[in-house]
């Protein structure tokens, strides 16, 4: 305003104070307005992609305690399943136990970290209200009841067994425990993936097929990966960790050369990447290092199962983490198509 | 036998005044959004929510010299009131695990905060994004179709209070044949750009909000194929039934093959 040319009246008017300070004020209002103003939106978004370019579906509302739990539960599932067929192949009863230990962990840890996602534990019981065969939500959570239990007797009746007289029926409890925990650690570790494929996340949903494959191979390394670094050198191990890996790797690959436009976000921007970093830790890297392990002696062997190990447990921690924060960006992303 | 309650929504109709906005939160109680300025037309609310069971959209589009009031070639200037869909095949209530959302006498879908656990599965599952979980309270939240004024034989809030009566309610199959004429009404009047949101083909099987809207559906979000998630269920479990299966053989495999060595 100070530009424009003034003319000058014959007497200079007197500026009261009160104007002054209006003035003042106004421009303040102005510059606030100006502020408020998001910078991207100067003109109205564009109504060609939607609704202003907002979201058609809502984001999951899941904490961080639901890709934990994915991690622990589809490892606890695998171990489940390897106690049972170790001990079922007379493989050395520290490998049986520790499995059953990890096992017994992630299903005590499992319910806690669903509890914390959903507030207070009334309502996790109220999971348990009906049984929904139509629902991969309810499905879990009876099967994971059922693995806690198994996992629970199988670890339970062992410390009985062992540390009190009632061996032989507590051995008994042991057996059916494993039984138990071997029925339900198969759909624990392969569930998940049905859970989230079930929806209308595109990302997610376009994957359903492999999914479940995707997660029980995840859950699988993971396991074998803690049997490793509690000390277990087992040739079976060996012979699982190269499988998990060999299909994490295929599935990967599928992901990278699927030319759906739905799975944008598990191959671009920080999802994508985070996609591709578990991926790649999960699959190419420990199938190189067992590979190379097995042509290998003494510590260099060692060390190499070691980090495969390491790499499979990191790699299924991300991988979960991924695909959650995949289902964000992709739900983000939704537009009426 | 019970009725199937059903709101038509017809936009060409609606003021953009928001009553049903408020009215709803009246006579619900359904806490005040948080204060946003979207700079999104009139549209503060932005989308269906927790804390929001009617939001009125403002598909306002960016002037054009020359063309103006009802010439459908021209920018849109359309309010259009949305709700819950009520799906006749509902994604939310197939996927509750608690039995917290269930299908009603009315035959709308009706989620039990008594029940709801906040698992958020439902938030996932629904096509049209509209229940959510409140992240204060815990649980999940959606229109009720005033279910509890339905159930003393009133009108839902939004229905009673909407002023110009764009927010129609009542049986399903009549509000389909209204909308029907409704549309050819406005033909002849030369709006030949309004059509009904409706979607019988898709696997949702149609829904009982119906909707009158100008212009494309989609500059509304309204999706043309819906999709019912529980389709995939089949596939889903399959895949894990095959890779539960693989898992099982690898590790028998993997031990049986070691076998007995005691390592």
């Amino acid at each position: 305003m100070s530009e424009l040319p003034r003319s000058r009246p014959d007497v200079e008017p007197e500026v009261s104070v009160e104007e002054l300070d209006r003035e003042q004020r106004l421009t303040l209002i102005q510059r606030q307005a100006m502020e408020l103003v998001p910078a991207e939106t100067s003109a109205l978004a564009s109504l060609k992609s939607g609704y202003y370019e907002l979201p058609m579906l809502k984001e999951p509302s899941w904490t961080w305690e639901i890709p934990l739990y994915f991690f622990v539960g589809g490892a606890a599932g695998a171990s489940g399943v390897i106690a049972a067929v170790a001990r079922l192949s007379g493989a050395s009863p520290q490998l049986v136990r520790d499995a059953r230990r990890i096992a017994f962990a992630g299903s005590i840890l499992s319910p806690l970290l669903l509890i914390s996602d959903l507030g207070r534990p009334a309502r996790f019981l109220a999971m348990l209200r009906v049984f929904k065969p139509q629902s991969p939500m309810s499905v879990g959570a009876w099967v994971l009841v059922g693995f806690s239990g198994g996992a629970t007797a199988a670890n339970v009746g062992g410390w009985i067994a062992d540390n009190t007289p009632y061996a032989g029926l507590a051995r008994l409890v042991q057996a059916s425990g494993d039984i138990v925990a071997l029925l339900f650690g198969l759909p624990l570790a392969t569930y998940t993936g049905v859970l989230i494929g079930a929806t209308v996340i595109p990302a997610w949903n376009r994957n359903i097929s492999l999914l479940p494959a995707h997660f029980a191979a995840s859950g699988l390394a993971a396991s074998v990966g803690l049997l490793e670094l509690m000390g277990h050198r087992s040739p079976a191990l060996q012979t699982l960790g190269m499988g998990a890996a060999l299909t994490e790797t295929a599935m990967g690959a599928s992901i990278e050369l699927s030319p759906d436009p739905a799975v944008e976000p598990l191959k671009h921007g920080p999802s994508g990447w985070l996609i591709r970093v578990g991926g790649v830790l999960s699959g190419p890297i420990p199938l190189a290092l067992r590979a190379i392990s097995l042509f290998s002696k003494g510590r260099r062997a060692e060390r190499l199962r070691k980090y495969a190990a390491v790499s499979s447990v990191v790699g299924s921690a991300i991988t979960r983490a991924a695909w959650i924060h995949a289902g964000h960006i992709s739900a983000r992303e939704s537009r009426p198509a | 036998m019970s009725t199937t309650s059903a709101f038509l929504t017809d936009s060409t109709l609606c003021i953009g005044c928001k009553a049903c906005e408020v009215a709803c939160k009246e006579w619900n109680g359904v806490a005040a959004d948080d204060l946003v300025w979207s700079g999104l037309s009139y549209d503060n609310t932005l989308s269906l929510g927790a804390r929001t069971w009617r939001h009125v959209k403002f598909v306002e589009g960016i002037p054009e010299a020359g063309k103006g009031g009802n010439d459908p070639a021209g920018s849109p200037w359309n309010f259009s009131s949305d709700v819950c869909k009520h799906c006749e095949t509902a994604g939310c209530l197939e996927a509750c695990p608690t039995g917290a959302l269930v299908r009603t006498e009315f035959e709308s879908v009706y989620l039990q905060p008594d029940v709801c656990n906040g698992c958020g599965y439902c938030v996932v599952n629904c096509p049209f994004g509209v229940v959510e979980k409140d992240e204060e309270d815990g649980r999940a939240f959606k229109c009720t179709f005033c279910y509890d004024r339905q159930k003393a034989g009133l009108k839902p809030a939004c229905a009673k209070v909407c002023p110009t009566e764009s927010i129609q309610f009542g049986e399903l199959d009549d509000l389909r044949d209204r909308a029907q004429r409704r549309i050819a009404e406005l033909k002849g009047r030369g709006i030949g750009d309004a059509s009904i949101y409706d979607p019988v083909d898709s696997n949702v099987k149609g829904t009982h909000a119906i909707f009158i809207v100008r212009g494309d559906q989609k500059m509304y979000n309204l999706p043309p194929n819906p999709e019912v998630p529980t389709a995939y269920l089949r596939a889903g479990w399959t895949s894990a039934a095959i890779a539960a299966g693989a898992m099982l053989a690898g590790t028998l495999i993997a031990f049986l093959g070691a076998g007995g060595k005691r390592l």
